[in-house]
């Protein structure tokens, strides 16, 4: 089970909540299983969400694979100048 | 599938070296083309109406006069851009930016436009076109415009993250952080609080934004734009007017400066929509004064930081309210304030709140380290005040509680190998440092700390019958990266640099890239033509086998050459790519590598500056003295561009410390839409910019590379803050530290000096 944290906008998206449970294997996985258990979050995730796997960020390869006890952070996706 | 872009420790002979940029002749003799550089048989001139009212209901728009003006071949308004958005709030948002509905919510909104046979004859009909406004009141500053009783920019805006459902300009309130704060500041011998204000400013440049559309009646079109990401703009064109994306190609001009401002489209949609309903191609060309009203400036700021600390230098404790304004419609600047203000630094209780406001104000957009700088600034000067009422050297403050592997970063996740340490550790041991100050000199010195990212990359490789190599990649080259790429394409293949042709290839070309911003484009395109060039060699292998008649598993591949391995196929003679190229046609035909990806493990990027100035306290005039920028680059593949990157960023933000600044009159209009009155720095403003690169390896990179494009912007504001602090001997917490306001200060603090004095 991965304790996945949550900032920002996102803990409101998930009722105030600074950290939700969720089994998955893949950050595909893991984004079906948030909707699922907090159907708020749908939005955010449209509106763009980056995962934090044990400190390396990932934003768009929805394939990557968590490790089983990996630290996750969900940040929202960045923009750049 | 993207292969595996682990760093490995790979020998350099190219990758490294400062060989000339393939674009520099073109730029420096005028043959290159920019956005406004290029005409069309039957081109039309496009021109666009704004709202000269900060807020203002649009009544009536009565374009009949301007339509029967000789010349004038098609005129929009709103009415002609219908909403295909879907219920994409997000999506409308730009639309609605590109050309009011309904209400002006800016000075400078664009409100219709023309399409005419020559500039004098667009102008005229703009000047026919009748507009009835009714004035609504405004608000554009940050602070005001979060009162309750504050005029609201868009009703429909209800606060994220906040506990009313009532309208607001409040957008967002994001939180970031971890531990306890007031606990970590119970624990504390010294705290520094203090607030801190900067103004808006914008990328500065000098292109202003252009393009050429033509929309045929079949549905298909084309549009040449300055742009930082010709794919995006294609899509989003193509979204907002209805169009397929094949049946749209979109090419990238050479780009003269984005740093962001080109990430967003602005007249793009509005040229296409003139274009369609004339039949004609249009040219739209913003003036400057358009450029500073309409396009996307950063935030204006208002910060609050609270940092505590031991008498040892240990902090114990930092929180930080971040306001920043989005301009007339939803960001994330506020947001991205708050995720970056504490990222520097190793720290147990730790709270950034980021406020994301609307203001009757232009739609803000990324500048370089987005929202990085404003923060950096108010931390970054509480840093230094924090060290000296302790007594401790302002760097070795900071490298007590710098940020290093396994840190837990302020926004969240646990830092990978990182450079703030060691770019820390190069300013404390640097001989500027050590340089004497003069007479009302003072030093400063600050870091900062930006995201870095990767994204959606694809790349191809063709080696023609000469041997000689096309590369053409997706990302726009906004400093150098033909130069960098073709680098490393030429070391993968073992070829000379000179035998390889970067360009920039347009829409129908090549698979979806994202923009080029977050420092993405020698990182991402870099792995792309790594992989790319990769993805050749195993092609020339194949010819080569085909060749010999062997199988392709004894041929390998070193310094631009096929070999055959093992003492049988000792007589076979090497053949080189020019061999392999020119006998292509009868083994299989062309050779080409490709490369589709998504980049991710960009890995985070920190910068240290030091700064030296001198301030006249008879008027508040500043001169800045000397500059040194220590940065990450993780790997320099072409250390001129990546110089170049750390000077350009801390021009930008020597500009945004001291003179730069919106300056809105009481009716919300803007005051200085102009570079005369908007001053940014010129060559003669600044010293020769000493630049250190550090190379701590990024893990998620072949080569290593980390973005540089946008860190040192970061640290300058706080910098030059320090500096001049130092040197006046008062705390500045406005930037610009223009000198009306160094003066102000200095003045100031003298009065109170003597109030103490005589009390």
């Amino acid at each position: 089970m991965l304790e996945v944290q949550l900032s920002g906008s996102l803990r409101d998206a998930a009722g105030g909540a600074a950290s939700i449970h969720i089994n998955a294997a893949t950050i595909r996985e893991l984004f079906r299983k948030i909707v699922e258990q907090h159907p708020r979050m749908q939005a955010s995730l449209d509106e763009g969400v980056a995962v934090s796997i044990n400190g390396e960020i990932y934003r768009d390869d929805w394939a990557q694979m968590i490790p089983e006890g990996a630290e996750i952070f969900l940040l929202p996706r960045i923009p750049g100048g | 599938m993207t292969p595996d872009p682990k760093y490995t420790k790979q020998k350099f002979k190219l990758v490294g070296t400062r060989p000339l940029r393939p674009d520099g002749l073109d730029k420096v003799t005028g043959r290159a083309r920019y956005g406004a550089d290029i005409s069309a048989p039957g081109q039309l001139v496009g021109a666009i109406l704004r709202s000269p009212h900060a807020h203002a209901k649009i009544i009536k728009i009565d374009t009949s006069k301007a339509e029967k003006l000789k010349g004038v071949k098609a005129i929009i308004t709103s009415a002609d851009l219908p909403d295909l958005t879907n219920g994409d709030r997000g999506m409308l948002d730009i639309l609605e930016n590109c050309m009011a509905r309904g209400r002006a919510l800016y000075d400078g909104h664009a409100v219709a436009a023309v399409a005419a046979i020559d500039a004098a004859t667009a102008k005229k009909a703009l000047q026919l076109i009748k507009v009835q406004y009714k004035k609504l009141p405004h608000v554009t500053d940050v602070d005001e415009a979060m009162a309750d009783d504050a005029p609201l920019v868009q009703p429909h805006v209800r606060t994220r993250g906040g506990d009313s459902d009532k309208p607001s300009n409040i957008v967002s309130i994001s939180t970031f952080g971890h531990g306890d704060v007031e606990a970590g500041f119970a624990k504390a011998d010294v705290i520094i609080e203090k607030s801190f204000k900067t103004e808006q400013t914008h990328q500065g440049y000098i292109e202003p934004h252009a393009c050429l559309a033509s929309v045929g009646p079949d549905g298909q079109g084309e549009l040449w734009v300055t742009t930082q990401g010709h794919f995006v703009f294609r899509n989003t064109c193509a979204a907002l007017l209805g169009m397929e994306i094949a049946k749209l190609k979109v090419t990238s001009s050479e780009i003269g400066g984005g740093f962001g401002g080109k990430t967003h489209v602005w007249i793009e949609p509005v040229a296409l929509a003139l274009s369609r309903k004339a039949n004609r191609p249009v040219k739209l060309v913003m003036s400057r004064e358009d450029v500073f009203r309409a396009s996307g400036p950063t935030s204006s700021t208002s910060v609050d930081v609270k940092i505590g600390a031991k008498k040892n230098g240990k902090i114990t404790a930092a929180k930080a309210t971040l306001r920043y304004h989005d301009g007339a419609f939803p960001g994330i600047w506020g947001m991205l304030g708050a995720m970056t203000s504490f990222a520097c630094y190793n720290l147990e209780n730790v709270q950034s709140i980021g406020y994301d406001v609307l203001v009757n104000r232009p739609k803000v957009a990324a500048y370089r380290a987005p929202s990085a700088p404003m923060a950096a600034f108010g931390i970054e000067s509480v840093v230094d005040m924090l060290a000296a009422e302790i007594g401790m050297d302002a760097v070795d403050f900071r490298i007590k509680n710098a940020a290093k592997k396994g840190t837990r970063a302020s926004y969240g996740p646990t830092y990978g190998p990182i450079g703030i340490g060691p770019t820390l550790e190069a300013v404390k041991n640097h001989p500027h440092m050590r340089a004497k100050l003069g007479k009302n000199q003072g030093r400063g010195m600050a870091c900062g700390f930006w995201f870095n990212f990767g994204g959606q990359t694809c790349t191809d490789l063709n080696i023609g019958v000469d041997g000689t190599v096309n590369l053409a990649v997706g990302t726009v080259d906004v400093g150098g990266a033909r130069a960098s790429l073709s680098l490393i394409a030429a070391e993968e293949l073992g070829i000379p640099y000179e035998q390889v042709k970067c360009n920039v290839a347009d829409t129908t070309s090549l698979g979806h890239n994202d923009m080029t911003e977050g420092s993405r484009g020698t990182f991402s395109s870099g792995m792309a033509t790594i992989f790319a060039a990769r993805n050749a060699v195993e092609e020339l292998k194949v010819r080569a086998a085909r060749t010999w008649e062997i199988d392709v598993k004894h041929v390998e591949w070193a310094d631009g050459q096929a070999t055959a391995k093992g003492v049988m196929h000792s007589n076979l003679s090497p053949l080189t790519l020019t061999d392999l190229a020119k006998a292509s046609p009868n083994t299989g035909g062309p050779i080409a590598g490709h490369s589709e990806s998504v980049a991710d493990g960009a890995g985070v990027s920190f910068a240290s500056h030091i700064c030296d100035i001198e301030v006249d306290p008879e008027t508040g005039a500043t001169k800045v003295l000397r500059y040194t920028v220590v940065q990450d680059a993780g790997m320099a593949i072409h250390p001129d561009y990546v110089e170049g990157q750390f000077q350009g960023a801390a021009a930008q933000g020597i500009g945004w410390a001291l003179n730069e600044e919106y300056v809105y009159g009481a009716d919300g209009r803007l005051q200085n839409p102009g570079f005369l009155d908007y001053r940014i720095p010129v060559c003669s403003d600044l010293p020769f910019i000493d630049t250190e690169i550090l190379e701590i390896p990024n893990p998620n990179h072949p080569y290593g590379i980390r973005g540089v494009g946008e860190t040192s912007i970061v640290p300058p504001l706080a910098a030059i803050g320090n500096a001049v602090s130092n040197a006046i001997g008062v705390r500045m917490d406005h930037v610009p530290m223009s000198p009306p306001r160094i003066l102000k200060a200095i003045k100031e603090a003298a009065a109170a000096e003597q109030e103490v004095s005589a009390g």
